[in-house]
């Protein structure tokens, strides 16, 4: 019953913060939107078994891109945002979304109520960071450095794409 | 309706929303924030899945989105900066041209 509570009480303000993000006239507050949103994404993990990846998610997302994203916002300037007036010719392009999005959010609604309850495990894994490191250097080492390839391309291409060209 | 299938749900609804927000903004760094409400929204599916089947796998993966969301980010903002230093504006209806 009480993870019901923390349950619904985290997924009514991660909705909140989300719609916060989609309907806010401020970059800034958009961002800041965004952060609570990342931050309450990190307290479900936490409840789901997760600690490891709730402390990366806090410190990779809501630290290290967030931070990145509102610097870029006041770097440039952007924060006021105009109001968002449709072009001639997309017209149709709000409802259509709109219509899109209730869709797909029908669909999932009835997949997940006609087949909800299959047999689930019945006990926790160990999540700890010992664990998900042995995962990883056991497992998934191929991965991992190729993951490690493409944080280097990437900042090689961010540092060459900001350079200004004389 | 069990947990899993909520925290599903819940991230079905991130999604969307990060998808109307994709579709309906007009600033290039808004869009970018929804993208990665989206990719935040398929990792918590995958956590979900994770603690249903206790299983690492999943959690191991959210670890490769992270680093891919946080390469993507990088380099997608030195993008939005230097469009900028370019057309004077974050907004993509002003980027209809590919000619610089």
């Amino acid at each position: 019953m009480t993870d019901w509570i923390v349950l619904g009480l985290l997924g009514a303000l991660s909705v909140a913060s989300a719609l916060g993000l989609l309907l806010s006239r401020n970059a800034i507050y958009a961002a800041l939107f965004l952060v609570l949103n990342f931050v309450v994404g990190a307290v479900i993990y936490i409840v789901l078994n997760a600690p490891f990846l709730a402390v990366v998610q806090i410190s990779v997302y809501a630290g290290a891109i967030m931070v990145l994203f509102i610097f870029v916002i006041m770097l440039l300037g952007a924060e006021r945002l105009t109001p968002a007036e449709n072009p001639p010719g997309l017209s149709y392009q709000r409802p259509l979304a709109i219509a899109l999005g209730v869709l797909a959010l029908s669909v999932a609604a009835y997949v997940l109520l006609a087949r909800g309850g299959e047999a689930a495990a019945t006990q926790a894994v160990d999540a700890s960071p010992t664990a998900i490191g042995v995962q990883l250097f056991r497992n998934y080492v191929f991965p991992f450095e190729v993951v490690a390839l493409l944080l280097l391309a990437a900042m090689v291409g961010a540092v060459v794409l900001t350079r200004r060209t004389e | 309706m069990d947990a899993t299938s909520f925290v599903v749900f819940l991230s079905s609804v991130l999604f969307v929303i990060g998808a109307l927000g994709v579709l309906l903004r007009r600033n290039a760094l808004l869009i970018f924030m929804s993208v990665e409400l989206m990719l935040n929204a398929a990792n918590l599916a995958f956590v979900a899945f994770a603690q249903r089947w206790a299983h690492l796998t999943g959690q191991v993966f959210v670890f490769f989105v992270m680093t891919v969301a946080a390469a993507e980010v990088a380099v997608g903002l030195a993008l939005i900066v230097t469009i900028f230093r370019t057309k004077r504006s974050t907004n993509v209806d002003d980027l209809a041209q590919l000619r610089g």
